[in-house]
């Protein structure tokens, strides 16, 4: 099992004519992925890789069976492909759009909310479960995935795209290999944080153990403390907290959209203190996080 | 973006928010005529991007428009943080009987616009929050319907406020939300709001951020403000460093090569994406390395870009090595940042293998990355090798220097 996505999952990518995407939809066909074509408006009856462009997602939706959409198109119109997405009954968007104004993350994500609808990202790489399908410009080409994504017995959970690869290269190397790995994306308002995906890894038989890394800014790590109180998960996390150097700078933005400290609750230590308070295992080194998993698996 | 406190408070009075007496003035002469214009005793504020400015001395009392000019002369010529202030605001002194602390923001968390309130403003929000947690109101609401009055009325009335006061607030923060969701602002708050001593409720300090990433949306209110499109208002005036390096990363659109951060360390960095950044810094740090700068290289920078970054890294005086360092890459070709790197520390006058004191960016195209550094002695490590342990390496090689 995996989570969000399987081997059967079928997809389509919004802005699929765009460089990147071009790029997204051939190392997620060289993976294996089941991706249906994809859509940018006028330009219907085009191809991409042998795969049909369409004007609309409902062309799609209307004649078969579309369980998520990658969303890869220009900030000024991502809000407007979300919900799109949303209201031709998609119930899972992955969007990779990064720079898209906080106001219409909030407003979409509502909405997804009302629908029934779970949304990863913005500002994203993806989700992948290795060996079975990627959804996502998530571990680059279809070699590079298949080298530093071996599958395996650890969830993954990040806010950078990057770092989702560089820990899931470790897990692989270290032999434990990867379940499902998600990049939840770098913005001050996602639409999946650590806690609301959680219960997903939780009831997950092949996930063993959880490996998040996390930044200065937001709250989402106290809810994921919380999380941890409230539902008696028992299945080991190792969290590693970037940008230590941060906390001396108040008001600097460094990375991620999200990546600022603005309180004191947005300082690494205070979230460190507080993730350990739950039981959770912080990694002094990015490099200790495959140890300290087997450490608490047992071998 | 952040605003001025005279820029936010011309946004609250296009909202219809009550205001005290304000002039924007440059010179102490400016000063003096709006004193007298104000009639009565003046506060002079400095007009700076930085908090705590009563503490270092940009706030000042004056009863003539002559001591409103001594202020401003004083006030103008004085840094705050590292700032200097763009002007004063002289404004009409009033006694106050009541502070309020108001605020709209987003909440991560919730996912939701968050008004905050409290009846205790006028000092640190988060210390009323810690020690008095009555004290403040936390109402959330969305931004997908249409702002409500009632949302703002539950605020003010969640810490006891009633009465004619009651009603006086609940217009200023629902005139305050309804700016922070039409302006896409990040922050819009004002602290304190001040009853006076005849009744009225006015805001005496505000304080607004817009998104950056939504700014070209309202390029209508940054003109009547005079902010220009290319002020980025960050905590801290750039560097020139930091100027010339935004200049290399905007002089080609191929990938990311830039966002720089000067630090007066010794071990120049090119590091990157945005979270291999910040872990890689820290790596540096905790092994005892003194980095120069910040960076993020991401995306699929041309070998010419990579190449100025690091020639203008490479030419900072302090600067004795560099690491080069990315987390496992999906879509950065490794060979493109080899060759780049080469060819910026040769162009800059340096002998490769000397200068870099590390190369670690596993990836695509890296075995022919690989032999470029081999065929010029740069040190470099594959995957096997983790960050943290390629960032000890870069410091070590870079205290046993030529």
């Amino acid at each position: 099992m995996s989570i969000l996505v399987d081997k059967d999952t079928t997809f389509i990518i919004q802005g699929i004519t765009g460089r990147e995407a071009v790029t997204m939809a051939r190392e997620c066909l060289d993976y294996g992925a089941k991706l249906l074509g994809g859509v940018t408006p006028g330009r219907k009856g085009r191809e991409v890789h042998g795969l049909p462009v369409e004007d609309n997602v409902l062309a799609f939706t209307s004649r078969t069976r579309v369980d998520a959409a990658v969303v890869s198109v220009p900030p000024g119109f991502a809000a407007d492909a979300v919900l799109e997405a949303i209201d031709a009954g998609i119930k899972l968007i992955v969007c990779v759009t990064e720079r898209i104004p906080r106001k219409q993350v909030a407003q979409f994500v509502e909405y997804a909310a009302e629908k029934g609808t779970r949304i990863i990202g913005p500002n994203c790489l993806g989700v992948i479960s290795p060996g079975k399908t990627r959804v996502g410009g998530i571990g680059g080409a279809a070699e590079s995935t298949r080298r530093a994504f071996k599958p395996g017995r650890i969830g993954v959970m990040s806010r950078s795209g990057g770092m989702t690869v560089e820990i899931a290269n470790s897990l692989s190397e270290a032999g434990l290999g990867v379940s499902t790995a998600v990049s939840i994306g770098g913005d001050a308002i996602i639409g999946s944080t650590y806690a609301e995906l959680m219960p997903l890894f939780d009831a997950d038989p092949e996930t063993e153990g959880i490996a998040i890394y996390s930044e200065p800014g937001g709250r989402a790590e106290y809810e994921l403390a919380d999380y941890m109180a409230r539902s008696g998960s028992k299945k080991p996390i190792v969290a590693f907290m970037a940008g230590r150097f941060m906390d001396e700078m108040p008001g600097m933005r460094f990375g991620h959209a999200g990546t600022i400290v603005e309180g004191r609750a947005d300082t690494t230590a205070s979230k460190i203190a507080n993730l350990t308070a739950a039981g959770i295992i912080v990694a002094e080194k990015i490099g200790d996080i495959p140890r300290l998993l087997s450490e608490r698996l047992g071998k | 973006m952040r605003f001025y406190e005279f820029e936010s408070k011309q946004i609250l009075a296009k909202a219809g928010i009550p205001l005290p007496k304000s002039h924007f003035c440059k010179t102490p002469d400016q000063a003096a005529a709006a004193a007298f214009e104000v009639g009565g005793p003046v506060v002079i504020k400095s007009q700076v991007l930085s908090g705590g400015r009563m503490k270092a001395g940009g706030v000042k009392f004056a009863d003539s428009p002559g001591e409103a000019a001594e202020h401003a002369r004083a006030i103008l010529a004085l840094p705050i943080s590292n700032l200097m202030p763009v002007g004063v605001l002289v404004e009409e002194k009033r006694a106050i009987a009541q502070e309020y602390y108001a605020a709209v923001t987003w909440d991560g968390r919730a996912k939701k616009a968050v008004i905050i309130f409290s009846d205790m403003g006028g000092i640190d929000i988060e210390e009323v929050a810690e020690k008095h947690p009555e004290h403040i109101s936390r109402t959330h609401f969305s931004a997908s319907r249409p702002f409500s009055d009632y949302i703002a009325k539950n605020a003010v009335a969640g810490v006891g406020v009633t009465g004619n006061d009651l009603n006086a607030l609940t217009r200023i923060v629902a005139g305050l939300a309804r700016v922070f969701l039409e302006r896409d602002m990040t922050l819009a708050e004002i602290n304190p709001i001040g009853k006076l001593e005849d009744g009225s409720i006015i805001a005496l300090d505000a304080h607004m951020d817009m998104e950056s990433e939504a700014a070209r949306q309202h390029l209508d209110l940054l003109k009547e403000l005079g902010v220009g499109p290319e002020e980025k208002r960050q905590a801290r005036p750039p560097t020139q460093f930091e100027i010339d390096a935004e200049r290399v990363d905007s002089a080609d659109t191929r990938g990311v090569a830039g966002n720089l951060t000067e630090f007066d360390g010794n071990l120049g960095l090119i590091i990157g994406a945005g979270g291999g950044s910040l872990t890689l810094f820290d790596a540096v740090r905790a092994a005892g390395g003194k980095p120069a700068n910040y960076c993020e290289i991401g995306g699929n920078p041309s070998v010419s870009k990579a190449a100025n970054l690091t020639k203008l890294i490479c030419a900072q005086p302090g600067v004795e090595k560099i690491a080069v360092m990315m987390n496992v890459v999906s879509n950065t070709r490794v060979d493109i940042v080899a060759r780049g790197v080469v060819k910026g520390c040769i162009e800059a006058g340096f002998d490769p293998a000397e200068k870099i004191a590390i190369f670690r960016i596993p990836g695509s195209w890296e075995d022919e990355g690989f032999a470029i550094l081999k065929k010029y002695g740069v040190p470099y490590v594959d995957r096997s090798v983790s960050m943290d342990e390629a960032a000890r390496m870069a410091v070590e090689n870079t205290k046993k220097k030529a």
